[in-house]
């Protein structure tokens, strides 16, 4: 179930070489781990003894239909919520002990637009950025080259209110990115997206982990999982699979998602 | 990118959200009027007709009689104070419906600091507001003495920490908007009114000494005795002691509150 890092795959630090075992450590180190994580509200129980872990520089998809517990899992991973049981690691800080640091390695787009539509985008940028100790004049330069990078940088004095779905869900991404996350968690962006915009922010997405970002892409839509993915099928609040997309089940995703679940997607 | 959070991180994160704070007070002007029109239409129309059937005594911090208008101002600060602090709890439930507070939320900063500032940042719009609702009174021949424009200061600052701190504590409790309206009803108009921004105590004592020792134990007027004193360069202990106090109960009901660990709205489904 669980898979080691892309970057090193050695367990010793005999296997480090050149780097160093400091640079190895980080590097074996996951960008997210997860073990025995269970939440619930009153007698609902919305995740079950959860273990899971994201591997650094990888597209991990979190697949489940509405309700398996995905935003509650992501809540728990941003400390909206206090997790009660178990241990969340996010670049080897535990969540707990270490929130600070933990979250200053995250960069979050959740499922609810999350930006002020009565401010400009620049003013939403300056703002997180803010929120991460990182003042206006350093902020500027960052600001354009994430505006570049998601496409917008046309942008940066539009009211946000006046973006499209599309331009403002790039927006969220490019918020997300100021502060250099090793970890983006993305909690369903492409929801209401035409498909036009659904494309662009799914390659808006893999071309940042080419650049080396680890991303936590929660979805219900199939089409948006390659084969070489990482996978985690959450159903009901429980992980039924977890590994690389095109070795779960017999390699049809469809089929074996029905299987699991008893579902369609 | 250093990712321990130095002093200088967290002066940024303060003033960054002080300055979303103004943006959205300045893109909002319809809130400022609406501000400003409250009082004003209480101290040029409501306190104009009582002058004339309320008789008021020599009591402290005033020397003399005073004009109904005159007596009622620093009620008016307060209620300018009690508004802006009620403004602030529904832009937090707002942001919350919105999804913008899970932004503010998911900030590396300690949650009791990321509250603390968004207090702060919102005490410094209602000081502005009430020295403009001052000026105005002014003009219309309602004048303290000069050094009581600057007293006035720190207990508008105290006053409106605590008023705000209530406020955010209250938005921890409404989880929509819709709710905001009972709000309203059972707890800002039932505090504002039970208090000695409108009349003295002494005068409530007459009618009811019930409501008159309810109106005394109520933190507002507290505040507005507070605020009153130091327009005139006086200080009243008390009202600094409970207001103080009550600063302190209320910011650390909002703190737990807010807590995702403690607090009873971060446990329920879909809270943030």
């Amino acid at each position: 179930m669980v898979k080691r890092s892309r970057l090193c795959s050695t367990s010793s630090d005999e296997g480090c070489g050149a780097f160093g075992p400091r640079l190895c450590q980080m590097q074996q180190q996951d960008a997210l781990s997860i073990q025995n994580v269970s939440h619930s509200f009153g007698s609902f129980q919305a995740l079950k003894d959860v273990s899971l872990t994201v591997p650094r520089g990888g597209f991990t998809a979190l697949l489940g239909v509405n309700g398996a517990g995905k935003t509650t899992l992501f809540s728990l991973i941003t400390r909206l919520y206090d997790n009660r049981s178990g241990r969340i690691e996010v670049a080897g800080h535990d969540l707990r002990r270490q929130s600070g640091a933990a979250l200053a390695r995250l960069g979050v787009v959740f499922q609810s637009r999350a930006l002020d539509p009565d401010l400009t985008v620049a003013q939403n940028m300056e703002y997180h950025a803010a929120l991460h100790g990182i003042s206006r004049r350093e902020a500027r330069p960052r600001i354009a080259e994430v505006l570049a990078q998601v496409d917008l940088a046309d942008r940066l004095n539009a009211r946000v209110s006046s973006l499209s779905g599309g331009q403002s869900r790039r927006a969220e991404i490019a918020r997300a990115l100021i502060h250099r996350p090793e970890l983006l968690l993305l909690d369903e962006p492409t929801v209401g997206l035409d498909v036009r915009s659904r494309a662009e922010v799914v390659a808006l997405t893999r071309a940042l982990v080419q650049d080396g970002v680890s991303a936590l892409w929660a979805t219900h839509i199939l089409d948006e999982i390659r084969p070489g993915d990482g996978l985690i099928i959450l159903h009901k609040g429980e992980v039924l699979a977890h590994g690389n997309a095109g070795e779960i089940g017999d390699g049809d995703l469809t089929r074996t998602f029905l299987r699991l679940t008893g579902e369609q997607v | 990118m250093s990712r321990r959070l130095t002093p200088r991180m967290w002066l940024i994160a303060f003033l960054g959200i002080a300055r979303r704070e103004t943006l959205r007070f300045i893109n909002q002007r319809g809130r400022f009027l609406a501000a400003l029109v409250r009082p004003l239409v209480w101290l040029f129309i409501f306190a104009a007709g009582f002058r004339a059937v309320l008789g008021l005594s020599i009591t402290p911090p005033y020397q003399t009689y005073v004009l109904y208008e005159v007596y009622v101002t620093p009620g008016l600060c307060a209620m300018i104070q009690l508004f802006n602090g009620m403004q602030s709890s529904l832009s937090m439930v707002h942001d919350r419906e919105t999804g913008a507070m899970r932004t503010l939320l998911v900030s590396p900063f300690p949650r009791w600091f990321l509250l603390a500032s968004k207090l702060v940042a919102g005490v410094i719009v209602s000081i502005i507001q009430v020295y403009t609702f001052l000026g105005i009174a002014w003009l219309w021949g309602i004048e303290a003495p000069p050094v009581g424009y600057l007293t006035v200061l720190p207990a508008l600052f105290l006053s409106g920490l605590m008023l705000g701190a209530m406020g955010l504590f209250l938005s921890s409790t409404i989880r929509q908007l819709e709710n905001f309206a009972g709000v309203m009803n059972f707890v800002i108009f039932p505090i504002f009114f039970a208090s000695s921004a409108l009349y003295p105590l002494w005068r409530m004592n007459e009618s009811s000494p019930l409501l008159h020792d309810i109106c005394a134990v109520n933190p507002f007027t507290h505040a507005v005795e507070l605020i009153r004193f130091a327009l005139y360069a006086r200080l009243d202990l008390l009202s600094l002691l409970v207001v103080s106090g009550c600063l302190v109960l209320f910011f650390a009901g909002a703190v737990i509150m807010y807590d995702p660990g403690k607090g009873l709205w971060a446990r329920r489904k879909g809270g943030a």
